[in-house]
């Protein structure tokens, strides 16, 4: 069963993101992580770097395929989760929690909250699987 | 999309499955790594059903597998196999195959799922110049590859029969539960290991016969994925990567299979030229220096220079680094660095003898 958590918002590329004292957190979805499979390396940009909404902020490969990471929203990388480098398959075990990806400050909060909610995400999957 | 006879089973055990050559086939089941790591320390059993036989019947055979193969076929004896390949008349590779020889009349070729097809018209368009029959048998075996240090005890614990008399590239015919097996001491993985042909029909039985033995040995069912890793750490060849139809032997490094003094052959005009002039391309292993996984078709650069393209690459869970092989324009040697292009950056590598992996005791390398 695929969890897909109320609280977060979601985009199209299978990413979620939340927003947590000011910034935003970003991370891939649990759908995300069980179509790929057993992830093995990731690749994330530095704190500093800006990324932009619908862009390519970094790779994730699992023995499956090679897979980029889009941008949800703009902004500032505040903060990077370092120890995916290390264990990557904590991405697998806990998407939504210790597996989150990098914090962002963003420039321009309507691109978060033009992201979808659970129910349209939902209903995005549900769609993607039965193409 | 084809389903081996397994998928049900393999879906009970949890598989993630992927598209490969027209089949749907598992690609790992409790992840690759863990996979790798079985078969390196004990055994891992592989659903291979979508590789592809196709038989060779009569009297000439023996002199027509010998017209149409790179190696020396007239080596082996009844019950040998043998690594070789098809090669088109320019050199080329059409496919890498193993030939199991039943007797001088009867040999059987497995041959790569993604040729099956090409193998078996290539074969039959030389056919009728020798009195042979060619047969695609491929839908009438499954087969399982049992690979691991513990192979040959769980064998014996599943189907009572004694294989430590059987050498390596050697195979036998056996009865179990009047199924009749083909089995034989071959493997893709570098280590000790049995491919089984079985009548398709009958593999789940096979199947679970082996997994049965999982309360004495540690034997997880593997997937393709932690097949190619363990061929990729061996530096073994896979056709679409270190082969193809515009790549020869002797570039991939594949000298040894073809033997230019056995008699003529198909290819062997074209492929004595390149032994005159030499490789225009050579097939190197690296390691990555840098951090990233080097994958098929990045860039391989020096300088300013494009040197050729990665064929294969994964990160190894045996060597906890990630390695690669790549097919080059030039003479590169072992030390050397190398660029390779990852996600649009460049990345430190070097060259590094093959195999990637060894069983054996490593040896300290004494370096200049």
């Amino acid at each position: 069963m695929i969890d897909i958590p109320e609280e977060l918002k979601y985009t199209d590329e299978h990413e979620w993101a939340k927003i947590e004292d000011d910034l935003v957190v970003i991370g891939i979805t649990d759908y995300a992580q069980d179509a790929l499979g057993e992830i093995v390396y990731i690749e994330l940009p530095s704190e500093g770097d800006e990324i932009t909404k619908g862009d390519s902020f970094g790779g994730v490969e699992s023995t499956k395929s090679v897979s980029d990471l889009y941008a949800p929203v703009s902004g500032e990388v505040v903060e990077v989760n370092e120890s995916l480098l290390d264990s990557p398959e904590t991405i697998n075990e806990d998407p939504y929690g210790d597996g989150w990806l990098i914090k962002v400050k963003i420039h321009d909060s309507d691109e978060f909250d033009d992201l979808m909610d659970n129910e349209q995400y939902s209903e995005f999957i549900e769609k993607e699987t039965h193409k | 999309m084809q389903q081996t006879e397994l998928y049900r089973l393999h879906e009970h055990f949890g598989a993630k499955f992927i598209e490969f050559a027209g089949w749907e086939m598992p690609v790992e089941y409790s992840g690759s790594r863990k996979e790798t790591i079985a078969v390196r320390t004990s055994a891992g059993l592989f659903d291979v059903s979508h590789m592809g036989e196709i038989e060779i019947i009569g009297r000439d055979s023996a002199s027509f597998c010998q017209w149409m193969t790179t190696n020396d076929i007239s080596k082996l004896k009844n019950f040998q196999a043998q690594y070789t390949m098809l090669c088109n008349h320019e050199g080329g590779v059409i496919d890498d195959v193993i030939i199991y020889k039943y007797s001088d009349d009867y040999f059987l070729m497995c041959v790569n799922a993604v040729n099956t097809a090409k193998d078996f018209e290539w074969i039959g368009s030389v056919e009728r110049e020798f009195k042979v029959e060619v047969l695609n048998k491929s839908f009438e075996y499954s087969q399982l590859a049992l690979q691991g240090p513990q192979s040959q005890n769980i064998i014996f614990d599943a189907f009572g029969v004694n294989f430590c008399n059987l050498k390596r590239f050697y195979f036998l015919q056996t009865s179990w539960n009047d199924i009749d097996l083909m089995i034989a001491r071959t493997g893709y993985t570098g280590e000790d290991g049995f491919e089984i042909f079985i009548p398709w029909g009958d593999a789940t039985e096979v199947w679970e016969a082996i997994l049965d033995t999982s309360s004495e040995y540690n034997i997880v069912p593997s997937g393709l994925s932690a097949r190619d890793i363990l061929r990729i750490e061996m530096a073994y060849p896979l056709y679409g990567h270190e082969i193809n139809e515009d790549i020869n032997p002797i570039e991939s490094g594949l000298s040894r299979y073809v033997r230019i003094d056995k008699g003529d052959f198909i290819g062997r005009r074209a492929l004595v030229r390149v032994l005159e002039a030499g490789p225009e391309k050579k097939l190197i292993g690296f390691e990555m220096i840098d951090r990233g996984i080097p994958r098929q078709g990045y860039p391989v650069l020096s300088g300013e220079a494009e040197l050729g393209s990665v064929t294969s690459g994964t990160l190894s869970p045996s060597l906890e680094k990630s390695i690669g092989m790549a097919l080059l324009s030039t003479n590169a040697v072992v030390g050397e660095n190398l660029d390779i292009e990852i996600r649009g950056t460049r990345r430190k590598s070097r060259i590094v003898s093959t195999p990637f992996y060894t069983n054996k005791p490593i040896k300290k390398e004494k370096k200049l």
